[in-house]
């Protein structure tokens, strides 16, 4: 082996193509070699490889350089067809509960309910320009699947959409939602049925067609350049937001809160606010029913890697993980399946790292009390992935400053049945009583 | 011989481990440098020295320990030159639902790494050993946040006697840290080549390994429900001129199949699943050990030799063998 080589660790020295070609040299500083810090890189079988570096090839052409005009075409189809820009609103209740001005970046609004839109169009339509045959994804909550099924079939590509068994029970009107807009669904019967091995199925089905298919991952996570193209479509968020607050209310904020599972929602709505060191970045975990692992389960009762989990590789790359002291990856759970996963983007890993971002987290009933506060206050029901923000915002609302941007990443609808059942398990002080919310179905 | 000193712990080993004479066999001198890199002197490379070399693989501990030394026995008996030990990890993604499933039985019978080593150390056989698993569960062994690596896992490896590693999710670009614990210790990094994989990566894929080449008969995950493909010819001739064995894996599953490979230009032959299947048909119907044991051997003596007849049909190869 080569010294280069042997030292990429160390000095953080491109990994490959120690020289450039001209055409490619000037973006392929933007891009690094995809390692943020320590974390990142490219932990893939070495039949993914080509694929990887076609991506790779593809995002710095296309979305990077615009070529053949695709970053004009994803920008006018996230508008005529997404419905973006999404408005910063101000919380008139909340602003005044707290004693603080909160304004809500309101994702919810995005087609399909959920900032996932932002993603799934920009990466089915690289597919397209990629010359790609068909479409796979993998889905927890059923979030990213709706949005991928929605992106494929607005842009006429073929989609099969991995599913775990048990997601697939949990969340039946997102199941019905991607058989309706013409994807398939595959069941994934492995280890517990969950995100994590319907990221593993995707993975293989990947290794098997990678020739013709492009694999439209639905966070920050897996191997570069996923992390870092995931967060430049998402980072629409943080990039509407910022010109919004300055706009609206001529200041930058004291912080922005966003919910973190794998992290998607988060760095789109820190991104632009990176560089602004006055700007508080608050990505908020799922705490669940406890922080510890139990190792003897293999289960962790929360999906707090950022703040609890040490460092690994999974599914492609480098980051925090929730795993036992094997290296065993133990499955996560919180009242928000969409924040269920034992890994979290390399980006946000390593901005926790150099304390940029603030890991915080808040349990399930701080969660649930957040999803009916703001319904009730403010007429937004909210997915339970965001309402982690505003339990995080009702408990820390006086160390955040006097002006707060809040990221509404999804709408709870798809929630309803679970929200339900989890309020009427426990005894969560503002919701309505349990007869009267189900009283009438 | 020009083994790295730090091998001499290896003792416990020492008789799979004498083939080191054989080490100059293409008659060339290996510079310095090389001396590792391309596996001179391994007792893997030696492996396949002679005739064509057929490399089972089982998941350790499936269904149990003790019956799965007894099954990695059975495949020396049936005559395995090599043999890659799978330690299970929770996120098998380069493996079909076979080996994922040996995998789940093999946890839940409470595998560990600590085990996999105890195992290893347990084993009765004189052929040299592979450790195949995922990079996280070499990273994590006995380090510590601060010192955190796949060094700690590579010594313990070395002292029980191991001679390799294949590591499916560790693509040439992130392996420095693994191949310099491997120098350090005397052990073989073999890596995959895929049928996708470019000519200008095959050259970095041959820099870094040592020991043999993987080379995948067909793009996918492990199993045996799909055949080896045309690719396979193709791609044995593109690694026709680099001086390092080349082993094809995915999909073969009897002595037919073995004997085409070999016909077609593989030094040796990679049997996971289809041996995998005869573990997980006994688990099923609760068969006595020593008869899925026979089973194996049966199978594993079939598939050598199939690649014992591919070899007598083989184009003799320019270096001789």
């Amino acid at each position: 082996m080569s010294d280069a080589e042997g030292t990429t660790h160390d000095t953080g020295a491109p990994t490959r193509d120690p020289e450039p070609t001209p055409e490619t040299g000037a973006t392929r500083e933007r891009v690094g070699d995809g390692k943020f810090g320590d974390y990142g890189g490219q932990y893939v079988p070495e039949a993914l490889m080509p694929a990887i570096r076609e991506l790779e090839d593809a995002y710095e052409r296309y979305v990077l350089g615009n070529e053949d005009g695709f970053r004009d075409e994803f920008r006018r189809r996230i508008r005529e067809f997404g419905g973006r820009p999404t408005p910063l609103q101000r919380a008139d209740e909340l602003s005044q509960r707290y004693d603080t001005d909160v304004y809500l970046k309101r994702e919810d609004l995005l087609h399909g309910g959920a900032h996932k839109l932002n993603n799934a169009l920009g990466q089915v339509l690289l597919a397209k320009y990629m010359g790609k045959e068909r479409i796979v994804a993998e889905t927890g909550a059923g979030q990213h699947g709706t949005a991928t099924a929605m992106a494929a079939a607005h842009l006429g590509m073929p989609c099969e959409i991995y599913m775990g068994e048990r997601d697939i029970v949990r969340q039946r009107p997102n199941v019905f939602r991607m058989k309706i807009n013409g994807a398939e669904i595959n069941e994934v019967t492995t280890g517990r049925g969950t995100l994590k091995e319907a990221i593993s199925e995707t993975m293989r089905d990947w290794a098997t067609t990678v020739e013709n298919t492009h694999y439209v991952i639905g966070s920050i996570v897996g191997p570069h350049p996923f992390p870092t193209m995931v967060r430049d479509f998402q980072a629409l968020i943080s990039e509407e937001a910022r010109e919004q607050v300055l706009d609206q209310v001529g200041r930058l904020p004291d912080a922005v809160l966003a919910c973190a599972g794998g992290g998607s929602n988060t760095m789109g709505a820190f991104h632009h606010f990176v560089d602004d060191d006055g700007v508080g970045l608050y990505a908020v975990e799922a705490g669940g029913s406890s922080l510890a692992v139990d190792e003897e389960e293999g289960v962790a009762p929360n999906s707090a890697s950022l703040s609890t989990g040490t460092e690994g590789v999974l599914h492609g790359a480098r980051t925090k993980l929730l795993q036992d002291g094997d290296g065993q990856i133990v499955e996560s759970h919180s009242v928000s399946s969409g924040l269920d996963y034992a890994g979290v983007g390399p980006e946000l890993a390593h901005l926790v790292d150099e304390e940029r971002v603030q890991p915080v987290n808040v349990d399930d009933d701080a969660a649930l009390e957040g999803f009916h506060r703001l319904s009730q206050r403010e007429g937004i029901i909210p997915a339970l992935e965001t309402a982690h923000a505003f339990g995080y915002l009702e408990e820390h609302a006086d160390e955040l400053g006097d002006l707060v941007v809040v990221n509404v990443s999804g709408r709870g609808d798809k929630d309803l049945e679970a929200a339900l059942e989890e309020t009427e398990q426990r005894d969560i002080d503002n919701a309505p009583p349990m007869d009267e919310l189900t009283g009438g179905l | 011989m020009g083994r790295h000193p730090s091998q001499s712990h290896d003792s416990e080993r020492d008789a799979s481990q004498s083939h080191d004479s054989e080490r100059d066999a293409s008659g060339e001198e290996p510079s310095e440098t090389r001396l590792l890199a391309d596996g001179s002197g391994s007792d893997l490379r030696a492996a396949f020295d002679g005739e064509p070399a057929f490399v089972p693989y089982l998941a350790v501990g499936d269904p149990d320990y003790e019956s799965s030394l007894a099954y990695v026995e059975a495949l020396e008996r049936g005559g395995a030159d090599a043999i890659e030990l799978g330690l299970p990890f929770s996120e098998p993604i380069a493996e079909g639902s076979t080996i994922q499933e040996a995998v789940v039985r093999s946890l839940d019978a409470g595998m560990t790494p600590e085990r996999f080593f105890e195992f290893v150390a347990d084993l009765d056989v004189d052929v040299p050993l592979v450790c195949m698993t995922y990079y996280n569960l070499l990273y994590q062994y006995g380090g510590d946040e601060a010192e955190s690596g796949p060094r700690p896992f590579v010594e313990r490896a070395a002292a029980v006697g191991l001679s390799g590693f294949v590591v499916p999710d560790l693509p040439a670009e992130e392996a420095g840290p693994l191949r310099e614990a491997c120098d350090e210790f005397g052990l073989d990094l073999v890596s995959i080549v895929a049928p996708t994989t470019e000519d200008e990566r095959l050259e970095k894929l041959v820099d870094i390994s040592s020991g043999y080449l993987y080379v995948q008969a067909r793009l996918g995950v492990t199993g045996a429900d799909v055949a080896p493909s045309d690719q396979t010819a193709e791609s044995l001739e593109r690694l026709g001129e680099y001086d390092i064995p080349k082993a094809v894996g995915f999909g073969i599953s009897d002595g037919e199949q073995a004997a085409e490979i070999v016909s077609a230009g593989a030094d040796g032959i990679i049997v996971g699943s289809a041996l995998v299947e005869i573990v997980a048909e006994g688990y099923e119907h609760d068969r006595p050990t020593d008869d899925v044991a026979a089973n194996l051997e049966a199978l594993a003596s079939e598939l050598k030799a199939g690649a014992r007849r591919g070899g007598e049909q083989a184009v003799p190869r320019p270096d001789g063998s």
